[in-house]
């Protein structure tokens, strides 16, 4: 057991974590925020995508320990004063999910594209999410609502 | 009783924004991996590493001993527990082979990934350690993977009591069939191999099962079928349905991969019995690679008979279809949902089709999107193509000469459609493609030789859906009826609460249901509240698959709105003095004709109704009714896709340019809604045309186990697609509708496949097996040469 502090949505947590616990689940067992998805064991689906000091990672290829110390958001952290925040917001108006189960992850991948800069066209976008999966949109909508974010953000 | 009529439409039509976001996009949707009741153990199962063996011995003591082990228990030892195998609903014939199915294999394992054993322990990690502790010793026996290899003389039997790998032979043939081929002037026939399929749901399966001292059972599962599974669970497990409660709540995908009653479902229910405690299970991916169904595998061999203007006089599928190694829910009657569709949208009068299906020692087939319509769809609109060749006639002349055109229109094989318009949707795909310009490019590279060749391919189709008339299910031998049920509850303060017997999976039924019954209702649709999934809250449903849910489920609102407008009129009239028929409904008010400022609200009657101060003599207090609506017919979507594509012919890469499709879904209900359904398809086919293979080496190994290796197209494999309808309103249903869910994984397929082929076909190319894949492109192109 390790003894590890992280804050995840701006609360702190301290925790004793075995060294071989995957952060995903940190996130879903230990702290409860059942709001990130696990859709594969080869970190080939994204569903699992959070930020971590503001850069999305697949949270299933990363330790619990090595956030020690770190910021965490997650998709409940996302909205802020009850207030969907703007990618939230445009996967709702373009209906970007339907089950439901990829969009945490696509959603935080999509933020991130956004705040850095690389969500400048369609083929971008496409190439940027390419890291996470999504079996029943067949994507369209999801380029769609992205790219209002990003138009709507810078 | 005059018929009520309500004539405000205010949400149907329109795309009401979805009520199933708020939850989704905060991260509070409740998946059954996220719930573990206090004390629950954790199940880990142990699989088969070989696609056929002896099992020789189990042992489990060291498993047994490992830290926080509860139980370790083999196939054997839990014999006792089960009652009956798991089910399959659908024996497709009287003499089909039916083999026993137990959730843990005993003495025989026949596919790479049949449960051996299983362990329960505190954590899903001590599980999974344990699991590998349990020591299995296997003796290897022949074993077979493919369909044309397990019906040769002298090959592995899967089951090998049956003696045969055969497990069914179905045949429907019109009386003048044979004299039509004879007679024919032309006549194609083409083999086509359509490769398994796994299904991938983003949501791997899960199961949570508590059991109560009083032996009652409560099962979460992520099934697009929580009614069916509780039937199946009594017959497993041999607990009555009444004291049965199945949850599915939110639920990640499903595609027809959740439409079953699993083993591990059976395991955790009958574990949670024996030990008092909640057992959970979730399914791993490589796991769901293996233990959870696959689609398609089945080979073709399709004929088209026509005269030498191009009439087509008859058509002729025979077709291998894969069982794999057991039957699941409805494996055998996968191949049956095409069965009656062989014509495709073209007027054909003699008609034949036989399946044989076939055991393998591979992962059972089932249901996968479209199951049944997309094999038959794709052999037709292929072998269309090569009919037109053979003719020297245009495809889409040829499609037009023998388009069904009068409506309704009873097929060659018995059924009928009751609307469609496939010239319409034609027309208007062509008015959106500009094909002149397309092929004005075609040509120029083609005289240029260039390097990336283009390919336009297109693919007109109609399928039978919304399953089903109880009567059909019945007459082609499936177990259950496919009728749903609607409640409508009218609150005393005037909120709506709806019960519906489907069962969404990313389907959006808590808007689209909010829709028609606040239109139907007069009532906003914010105040209308829908809830599924529980078979404690829906006693009665059918659940959701086949594109049944709106064309069943969604006429079943209609039918209980109708009833609750009928008894507010009788609260209405005996509280204001007047006749029923001299009432209107409009707009969510009942007022006097004649006398338009005598109105009561519905609000203000469903208020009545629960006050019960004043109702009239024998009337029942509460505004609530139930309808269950069994179909007449099946549901006829059709349409007219096309597919561009860019071909590489030095690498055999294939970019799809464009992807335009024309469905015709009947009224559309919310139509972002169906563009969502119609894209998400449309994704799956193009991912099948073009990526999609699970692959089996000859000793029934699976080689494409993870998603690295099959390959589920991300968003940078595809393109934006065009989406657009025509409307025939349906005829059979009140609500006009026809559902959508498998318009595009039933038409996509051919339409690409058939652009790649043109993109190539004056090189000599004529046929390209699924996927097409760089390299099958590439040696396609080099044997065209030679
Ligand atoms: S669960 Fe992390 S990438 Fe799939
Ligand atoms: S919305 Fe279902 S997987 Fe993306």
């Amino acid at each position: 057991m390790r003894h590890v502090a992280l804050t995840v949505n701006g609360s702190r947590h301290e925790l004793e974590l075995e060294p071989r616990e995957l952060l995903v689940y940190v996130l879903r067992e230990r702290l409860g925020l059942t709001g990130t998805t696990i859709g594969c064991d080869t970190s080939s689906c994204g569903a699992c995508t959070v930020l971590v000091g503001g850069e999305s990672v697949k949270s299933c290829t990363m330790l619990g320990v090595q956030a020690d110390g770190l910021e965490i958001t997650t998709i409940e952290g996302l909205a802020s004063n009850g207030q969907l925040h703007a990618v939230q917001q445009a996967f709702h108006e373009h209906h970007a999910l339907q089950c439901g189960y990829c969009t945490p992850g696509m959603v935080l991948a999509a933020v991130s594209l956004i705040e850095e800069g690389k969500a400048t066209s369609e083929s971008a976008i496409r190439e940027g999410l390419e890291g996470n999966l999504c079996r029943c949109t067949g994507y369209h909508n999801i380029v769609r609502a992205v790219s209002a974010a990003a138009a709507g953000v810078s | 009783m005059t018929v009520t009529e309500s004539k405000t439409t205010t949400f149907v039509g329109t795309s009401v924004k979805r009520k199933e976001d708020a939850s989704l996009l905060r991260g509070r949707a409740t998946w059954v991996d996220n719930i573990a009741p206090p004390g629950t153990v954790h199940m880990a199962v142990v699989r088969s590493p070989y696609a056929h063996a002896h099992i020789t011995r189990v042992s489990t003591d060291v498993a047994r001993a490992a830290e926080g082990v509860v139980a370790v228990l083999d196939g054997a030892e839990l014999a006792e527990d089960w009652q009956g195998s798991l089910p399959c609903a659908w024996p497709v014939t009287e003499d089909i082979k039916i083999p026993p199915h137990f959730p843990l294999a005993t003495g025989e394992t026949r596919f790479q990934g049949d449960g051996v054993a299983v362990v329960l322990a505190e954590s899903r990690a001590l599980a999974k350690d344990a699991a590998e502790l349990v020591e299995v010793e296997y003796e290897q026996l022949p074993a077979v993977a493919h369909v044309d290899k397990a019906l040769e003389k002298g090959a592995p039997i899967v089951h090998s009591d049956l003696g045969t790998n055969e497990c069914y032979v179905w045949k429907l043939e019109t009386d003048d069939f044979q004299a039509a081929l004879e007679a024919a002037d032309v006549v194609v026939t083409r083999r086509y191999v359509q490769p398994r399929l796994i299904p991938n749901a983003m949501e791997p399966r899960a199961v949570v099962a508590q059991a109560g001292p009083g032996g009652e059972l409560t099962v979460w599962s992520a099934t697009q079928v929580p009614h069916i599974l509780r039937f199946a669970l009594q017959l497993v497990l041999g607990i009555p349905e009444s004291k049965i409660r199945v949850i599915a709540p939110d639920v990640g995908g499903g595609f027809g991969s959740k439409l079953n009653v699993y083993a591990e479902e059976a395991l955790a229910a009958a574990l949670a019995r024996r030990l008092g405690r909640p057992v959970k299970w979730t399914e791993e991916r490589a796991e769901n690679y293996v233990a959870t169904i696959h689609g398609r595998d089945v080979v073709h061999e399709f004929t088209l008979a026509a005269t030498k203007d191009g009439k087509i006089t008859a058509v002729k599928s025979d077709a291998k279809c894969a069982m794999g190694a057991y039957l699941q829910l409805v494996t055998p009657g996968i191949p049956l949902l095409g069965a009656w569709i062989y014509n495709g949208a073209y007027d054909i009068p003699n008609y034949s089709v036989t399946f044989t299906g076939v055991f393998t020692n591979t992962t059972p087939t089932d249901a996968y999107r479209g199951a049944g319509r997309p094999e038959a769809t794709y052999v037709i609109e292929r072998t269309i193509e090569a009919l037109a060749e053979e003719l020297g006639m245009d495809s889409l002349e040829l499609r037009r000469k023998n388009f069904i055109s009068e409506f309704p229109a009873t097929l060659a094989s018995g059924l009928t459609i009751d609307a469609g318009d496939f010239h319409a949707a034609l027309d208007k795909l062509l008015e959106l493609l500009d094909l002149d310009s397309i092929r004005a490019d075609q040509k120029a590279r083609r005289e240029h030789g260039d390097v990336k060749q283009l390919g336009v391919g297109f693919s007109t189709y109609t399928e039978m859906c919304g399953l089903a008339p109880s009567r059909i299910l019945g007459a082609v031998r499936f177990a259950v009826g496919g009728w749903d049920s609607a409640t409508i509850r009218m609150q005393p303060l005037g909120s709506v609460q709806v019960v519906t017997g489907t069962s969404p999976h990313g389907q959006s039924h808590e808007t689209t249901w909010a829709q028609i019954v606040a239109d139907q209702l007069g009532v906003d649709v914010d105040v209308v509240e829908v809830l599924h999934g529980d078979t404690a809250v829906s006693q009665l449903g059918m659940d959701t698959y086949g594109s049944r849910s709106l064309a069943v489920g969604g006429v079943a609102l209609w039918h209980a709105s109708q009833k609750i407008i009928g008894k507010a009129r009788e609260i209405v009239s005996h509280q204001l003095e007047v006749s029923p028929d001299d009432l209107e409904f409009a707009n969510g008010s009942f007022s006097v004709k004649g006398s338009p400022d005598r109105t009561m609200s519905i609000q203000e009657i469903a208020f009545q109704a629960h006050a019960a101060h004043n109702l009239p003599d024998g009337l029942e207090p509460g505004l609530e009714a139930t309808a269950v609506y069994d179909p007449p017919n099946f549901s006829w979507p059709s349409g007219a896709h096309a597919a561009i594509v860019e071909v590489d012919t030095e690498t055999g890469d294939t970019r799809l340019v464009r992807y335009v499709a024309v469905d015709d879904v009947g009224v559309p209900v919310n139509p972002e809604i169906i563009d969502g359904q119609v894209h998400g398809g449309i994704a799956q086919a193009i991912s099948a045309a073009l990526y999609e293979e699970g692959i089996y080496d000859e000793d029934g190994n699976l080689l494409t186990t993870t998603m690295t290796n099959y390959l589920v197209p991300s968003a940078a494999e595809l393109p934006s697609f065009e989406t657009d309808r025509i409307e025939t309103s349906s005829p059979t249903n009140p609500l006009g509708v026809k559902g959508v869910g498998e318009t595009g994984t039933i038409a996509a397929t051919p339409a690409v496949i058939n652009a790649v082929v043109d993109a190539l076909s004056h090189l000599g190319v004529s046929d390209i097996q699924l996927p097409a894949t760089p390299e099958r492109v590439w040696r396609a192109i080099e044997e065209a040469k030679s």
